[in-house]
């Protein structure tokens, strides 16, 4: 299915939300868990499409959404590759050879940090401290931790992701 | 007691265990159940002393009161870095008599002051800890809804986390008629988005409320108008961790650890240059040189220590001559720095405290908010000085503008104390190491490793970069 053919707010997803907004005295709170939810069912990152459908759901407007979204680093607004692989470069990190890391994923997926490789197999990020400082360095692939990882892991680590 | 070292697998992948232990000899209470099998599981969590304090004061007689009275004499220090008396905190909410509003706890779980990562071990390994201090919380604030604000990248902790309140829930222990008696309190996931900033209180309630993480002016104080303008209260994972042990063994017990303005344990985290990086539980007190040394196996490589940061990049850069200092709030603040999260970082003798700066400066800038001009100008002005005397383009009067930078960004000439975060490590590289910036300035290049740091990736723009 193409992304304009699939229903922007699928219905097994709405009931979820519907049983969210329980959880709090006013509706918006449960909308970042909910672009959570959106991000991780629809595509890996939140289209125009997927934001006004939340706007609808929560009674807010587009823009208001789009404001919110636009300030989470966790959220994507834009394609990513179909692995999403983030490098972080905090202190910790950067003190136990982050930047190595860094550089053997962007050699390893052929991706700029910033950026999607061109067969779209990975987008790669630099994060902020993710809170593995002693097990430093780390990198998240799809959202799990590999920590104390040497260069040599790199290739091993990312090899699994199709 | 557990008074064993205690070692962990983290559950998440990795290719060595980080290593989580507490040395002989110490008395352990918060990691004491970290490392036996299924630590993070019902069974286990009440085979070892779990859920005893909060029978004790549901069963026990004990009214709200008494027990903000015991964590008040106890004199529990928030562990979430600005070290607040917990009891007193507590006494802040309004008499339920008189302000019948709804009210809240908000569990600060956003751990992401950088080199920090100790709520992360309660929270995978002992959950039930927490979920028993957030009943007492709740208690003792009469409080009925609790959110615990999990930082959106701890998938295992929220995975954990939320187990563990569905498993309280099914034995009768959150929710209505707790233990069978008219106490009632529900607890909530709720998972941010990876924003440093919203582990600051007021930004941590905007983003609960399904905002952006801007923080609040204050006044007003959360205890009078915090989520949704309701009366609430915002701890840190850690500090409420030590609140069933505080209810069980009592105010004298928890002061005859640590020290007497800072008593306790602590949850230290030691990275960067060691041999053994690890989370360590320590009386507040003991010697930084203990953590070296002791726990983490000294500095790596059999080099020598040039500097360390005491408790997260927001605390300033200490010489190595002050590892000396015991680490508790008056003893650091004493030595030019802060306990902060109890996550010391340390430098080798080959580090470069100018390049460390950097880092530090590029994420504070990152993190702005952008709502204060001294904060959004100001942080991206460090970074930028900070960057060009790393590379050798910095002139001496930069050391100069350094300060006076920081002096226009705190203290408190800002909405939150970000401003202060990135201020206050820079005035202390200042002081501490003025003499490798000026070498920088000088020689035109780092003096140290100028191969690496011209080889780094650093001018390329990091995504997802807000505000
Ligand atoms: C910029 C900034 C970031 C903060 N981040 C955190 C955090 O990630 N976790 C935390 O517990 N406290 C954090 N704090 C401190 C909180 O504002 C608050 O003091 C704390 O959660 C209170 O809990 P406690 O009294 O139990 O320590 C931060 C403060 C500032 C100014
Ligand atoms: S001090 Fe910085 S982070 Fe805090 S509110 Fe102002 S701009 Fe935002
Ligand atoms: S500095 Fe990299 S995980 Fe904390």
């Amino acid at each position: 299915m193409s992304p304009s053919e699939r229903p922007a707010l699928p219905e097994a997803l709405r009931a979820e939300f519907t049983e969210l907004v329980r959880h709090y005295p006013e509706r918006q709170a449960a909308l970042i868990p909910a672009l959570h939810r959106c991000q991780e069912e629809l595509g890996g990152w939140l289209t125009p499409e997927t934001l006004e459908a939340c706007a609808e759901f929560f009674g807010l407007e587009p823009v208001e959404v789009f404001g919110v979204a636009s300030f989470y680093p966790m959220f994507h607004l834009r394609p990513v590759g179909r692995h999403v692989v983030g490098v972080c470069h905090n202190i910790s990190c950067a003190l136990r050879g982050a930047e190595d890391i860094l550089r053997e994923t962007c050699r390893v997926t052929g991706s700029k940090p910033g950026g999607v490789s061109a067969d779209g197999r990975f987008s790669v990020v630099r994060l902020e401290c993710q809170g593995a400082c002693t097990a430093a360095p780390m990198l998240v692939l799809d959202g799990a931790f590999h920590e104390n990882l040497a260069t040599a892991d790199v290739a091993r680590v990312l090899g699994g992701a199709r | 007691m557990s008074t064993e070292p205690t070692k962990i697998t983290s559950p998440t992948k990795t290719a060595l265990p980080p290593k989580i232990t507490s040395p002989l000899k110490r008395e352990i209470y918060l990691l004491s159940r970290v490392g036996l099998r299924d630590s993070h599981t019902l069974p286990v969590y009440k085979a070892h002393g779990g859920y005893a304090a909060l029978e004790q004061v549901l069963t026990g007689g004990f009214t709200p009161a008494q027990v903000i009275q015991i964590v008040k004499d106890s004199g529990l220090r928030g562990r979430g870095g600005a070290g607040f008396s917990t009891g007193l905190k507590w006494s802040f909410m309004p008499d339920p008599a008189k302000d019948p509003r709804p009210r809240y706890l908000a569990v600060n779980a956003d751990e992401s002051e950088p080199g920090t990562c100790k709520d992360r071990v309660l929270m995978e390994q002992d959950p039930h800890g927490l979920v028993e201090g957030i009943l007492l919380a709740c208690f003792a604030m009469r409080v009925k809804t609790a959110y615990v604000y999990v930082r959106g990248e701890y998938r295992l902790s929220h995975e954990r986390v939320a187990a563990a309140v569905a498993e309280a829930r099914a034995a009768g222990l959150v929710g209505a008629k707790i233990l069978g008696t008219d106490f009632a309190c529900d607890i909530w996931m709720h998972k941010g988005a990876g924003a440093y900033i919203c582990g600051e209180e007021t930004g941590l309630m905007e983003s609960l409320e399904g905002k952006r993480g801007h923080p609040r002016p204050k006044p007003p104080f959360p205890a009078g108008a915090g989520l949704w303008r309701q009366p609430t209260t915002v701890n840190n994972v850690e500090t409420l961790a030590n609140v069933p042990f505080v209810i069980t063994r009592g105010a004298d017990w928890f002061k005859s650890l640590g020290t007497p303005k800072s008593p306790g344990n602590v949850l230290i985290g030691i990275s960067g240059h060691v041999e053994r990086p690890g989370v360590y539980e320590l009386p507040l007190g003991i010697s930084a040189r203990t953590v070296l040394e002791e726990c983490a196996g000294g500095v790596w490589k059999g080099r020598k220590l040039k500097a360390w940061i005491p408790g997260g990049s927001s605390t300033g850069l200490l010489p190595a001559a002050k590892i000396d200092v015991a680490m508790d709030h008056d003893s650091i603040r004493e030595a030019g720095s802060m306990l902060g999260t109890g996550a010391m970082i340390m430098l080798d003798e080959t580090a470069c405290t100018v390049r460390a700066m950097q880092v530090i400066a590029r994420f504070y800038e990152h993190e702005s908010c952008g709502q204060c001009s001294q904060c959004r100008e100001g942080t991206e002005w460090l970074h930028q000085i900070f960057a060009r005397i790393e590379r050798g383009q910095g002139r001496m009067e930069d050391i100069e503008l350094l300060s006076s930078l920081a002096n226009g960004m705190a203290p408190a000439k800002t909405i939150c104390a970000l401003a202060d975060a990135a201020a206050i490590p820079t005035h202390a590289i200042v002081k501490n190491f003025r003499a490798e910036l000026e070498e920088h300035v000088r020689l035109g290049r780092c003096p140290l490793d100028v191969e690496r740091h011209a080889a780094e990736l650093t001018d390329l723009v990091p995504e997802g970069a807000h505000a």
